[in-house]
């Protein structure tokens, strides 16, 4: 392979706690008793053990891979399975323990936005200090402030401090600081899911764009979608270890057959239910709800994923609602391969149900019926989002691949469209040829 | 190693990370890059403390005066402790001005790495600033005590000896004793939680043990340059000797005794804190 264009090589990269070392921290008195206690352990001829091979536990373990200039590499995995240390690892936060890294070219690395944020400061004042944090330059900041503050949308209160700013005007002004981050390596850790849709939009955006500039970008995300629009490429990490390491799509199949069941399965559950989850957002001190299975289904009940134009799909979500909840939003859509999203409804869309959905702790069923005679041929991804009042989210996405097939007279000769609804047509003399 | 050669990653800013044992040697070239972000650490700090509070730059003078009279008072009036020659107010002033940077920067540094939690485990920089820029931040303070010093001086019109030139380089001194202690105890902080809440008692401690509240002289003469053990008794005298004149007996053995403590002190702090620092991330 060309080593052209290398920027970013892992060789062996392993990263090993040892258990309780990552307890927050030790009391000074603890080691006081430690060592009082010490000559009686000596006595008695107990030995302190030292750490032990078992007593470690591998957050990473022998990952190898390069990364080429202006490669977009996604990480995927599940909680836990050492993303997050990698990229830390890569950001120089914490020391590998064995293996090593080789980087050229200036790092930047976002794995929350807004570090080194002060309430007490103005916009002004953060934008600064958080750009110092990120690793720019003053006079960058100053040749770009104006953009910065035109992306964020918050002119007018740029002497406020932010304490004053809503939590998305600051998250807002936290990510337009990050966007223009200019480094030749840049590391992503799920900062897209924040703000709401419109800004996640936004954010995703510019992300394209930062990739289209030929930057190096190492993004992890439970993403999915994210990750397979964005990336050309992705690595599965399982347990610490590098799974596959391959297309993006690809890769997402792969986690998503590991999380159990393929993207072709029609009822979704436990932990592929999980897997799917893409952001969830509990304010307050507990969830009001979870969701336990989403299935699709034909006319007959059955599940399925596969559906023709000329009979009805229905998408089935069980819930959980564990405190009362004052409204309920449910809300399904169905996007392409480019997140374009095709249908979208909610529950709350009919307006003959007076009133929001408001639940008492239980198990319910919630079901909307896609119609016969509404799509051509098309695949389409199904997404599906809790959502209650005090903004506790939970959004899963690509749930299932569903497939549509065009079941009309018409004909297909002049190109598909994903929308083929049975509208009613009419033809009538306008003028009789003489 | 070797499975890297140069020409795979030809250019310049190559960087490897891998575990580092044994000694490892302070990256120079790497703070001076990150110089800026020095600069806006100490800056965020000072903007917060006087944004914070209500009479703001006040504060700086009254703390330091209010006690500076009550040292006067107890020690001076009541004690009748020897302040040679000078008003005894001046004598504790003096002192106090450099010992309220040590004070501080000891109470705002130790905790500096529990108070930015997210600068050491959610991004890179320098983590020698994050117990530094609270050192520097106190300078402020330390210069409106100045001014005020130079006036209560005017008002006893006391002429500073020619020697006062050399005040800058006890300053320095005051600064980098500031740093050599505190990197030991915000380093020890991250893993001992419970060293922050020793400050006030440690402070006080150190307080007494420090020529600030009384001179020099109350100790006998051919003793009084062990003292120096105590750098912050080095810095005391040393602004003392740079400002009033005031030779409390061997000033240099003293000021010698004292910088050799803080040599040590600070290589082993920066050495202390290079060696834990790589585990920061993951303890705090």
């Amino acid at each position: 392979m060309s080593s052209e264009g290398l920027v970013l090589r892992v060789e062996g990269l392993s990263k090993s706690y040892r258990i309780g070392e990552r307890e927050p921290y030790k009391a000074l008195r603890d080691v006081f008793t430690d060592a009082l206690s010490a000559p009686v352990r000596i006595a008695r001829g107990i030995r302190r053990t030292k750490a032990e091979p078992t007593d470690r536990i591998w957050a990473l373990s022998g990952v190898s891979f390069d990364v080429h200039q202006g490669e977009v590499l996604g990480l995927i995995g599940r909680n836990g399975a050492g993303k997050s240390t990698l990229l830390k690892i890569l950001s120089r936060i914490t020391e590998p323990s064995e293996g090593q890294v080789t980087l050229r070219g200036r790092v930047g690395s976002l794995l929350e936005v807004g570090t080194g944020f002060h309430p007490e400061l103005t916009g002004r004042e953060n934008v600064f200090l958080n750009g110092t944090i990120l690793g720019m330059r003053r006079a960058e900041i100053v040749r770009r402030f104006d953009e910065i503050v035109e992306f964020a949308g918050v002119e007018r209160f740029l002497d406020t401090p932010v304490k004053r700013y809503s939590s998305g005007m600051q998250v807002r002004l936290a990510f337009a600081v990050a966007a223009h981050l200019e480094p030749e390596i840049l590391l992503v850790d799920e900062v897209l899911a924040v703000g709401d849709a419109e800004f996640q939009e936004k954010c995703l955006g510019k992300m394209r764009d930062v990739t289209r500039e030929g930057r190096t970008v190492v993004f992890v995300s439970h993403n999915l979608a994210a990750v397979r629009s964005l990336c050309s490429r992705a690595l599965l990490l399982e347990e610490g270890r590098l799974i596959l390491d391959g297309a993006a799509d690809d890769a997402v199949e792969r986690y998503l057959q590991r999380a159990g069941g393929a993207r072709d399965s029609a009822v979704v559950e436990g932990d592929a239910l999980d897997a799917r989850l893409i952001k969830s957002r509990i304010y307050g001190e507990s969830p009001l709800f979870r969701c336990n299975r989403i299935a699709t289904l034909d006319e007959g009940g059955t599940p399925s994923v596969s559906f023709r134009s000329d009979e009805d799909a229905t998408v089935a979500i069980d819930f959980t609602v564990l405190r009362t909840v004052a409204s309920l939003r449910l809300l399904v859509t169905l996007s392409d391969a480019n997140q374009s999203v095709v249908l979208r409804t909610e529950n709350i869309d009919d307006s003959e149900l007076d009133g929001p959905l408001r639940l008492d702790p239980g198990d319910y069923q919630s079901s909307v019926v896609l119609p016969r005679g509404l799509f051509g041929d098309a695949r389409l991804d199904l997404n599906v989002s809790l959502i209650s009042e005090v903004n506790q989210i939970l959004d899963y996405g690509a749930v299932a691949e569903l497939t549509f097939h065009f079941a009309g007279h018409g004909s297909n000769a002049r190109g598909n469209a994903y929308l083929r609804p049975k509208l009613s047509w009419q033809t009538d003399v306008a003028a009789p040829v003489a | 190693m070797s499975a890297i050669t140069d020409s795979a990653f030809g250019g310049e800013r190559v960087t490897v990370l891998r575990a580092r044992r044994g000694w490892a040697a302070l990256d120079l070239r790497e703070l001076w890059e990150y110089r800026e972000l020095l600069y806006f650490l100490v800056w965020r700090d000072v903007k917060i403390r006087y944004k914070q509070t209500a009479i703001g730059a006040a504060w700086v003078l009254v703390q330091p005066l209010l006690q500076a009279a009550v040292f006067t008072v107890v020690f001076g009036k009541f004690g009748h402790l020897p302040a040679g020659g000078v008003p005894y107010s001046v004598l504790t002033f003096t002192a106090l001005i450099p010992w309220l940077l040590f004070v501080n920067a000891l109470t705002s540094s130790t905790r500096s790495f529990v108070d930015n939690q997210p600068l050491v485990t959610k991004v890179y920089i320098p983590r020698i600033f994050i117990p530094v820029a609270p050192v520097l931040s106190g300078l402020v303070d330390f210069v409106i005590g100045l001014v005020v010093l130079a006036g209560i001086l005017a008002w006893y019109g006391i002429v500073p000896p020619l020697h006062v030139f050399l005040l800058p380089f006890f300053i320095l001194f005051a600064i980098v004793t500031s740093i050599a202690v505190t990197l030991w105890l915000s380093a020890l902080n991250v893993r001992y939680r419970d060293v922050q809440y020793t400050i006030p008692f440690l402070s006080q401690a150190w307080f007494f043990a420090t020529p600030v509240a009384y001179s020099a002289l109350v100790f006998p003469a051919h003793l009084r340059m062990y003292i120096g053990v105590n750098p912050m008794a080095g810095v005391v005298q040393g602004f003392r000797w740079a400002i009033i004149g005031q030779q409390a007996g061997q000033v240099g053995h003293l000021m010698l005794l004292s910088f050799g403590v803080v040599l040590v002190l600070l290589v082993g702090g920066l050495e202390y804190f290079r060696r834990v620092e790589r585990s920061f991330a993951d303890v705090v």
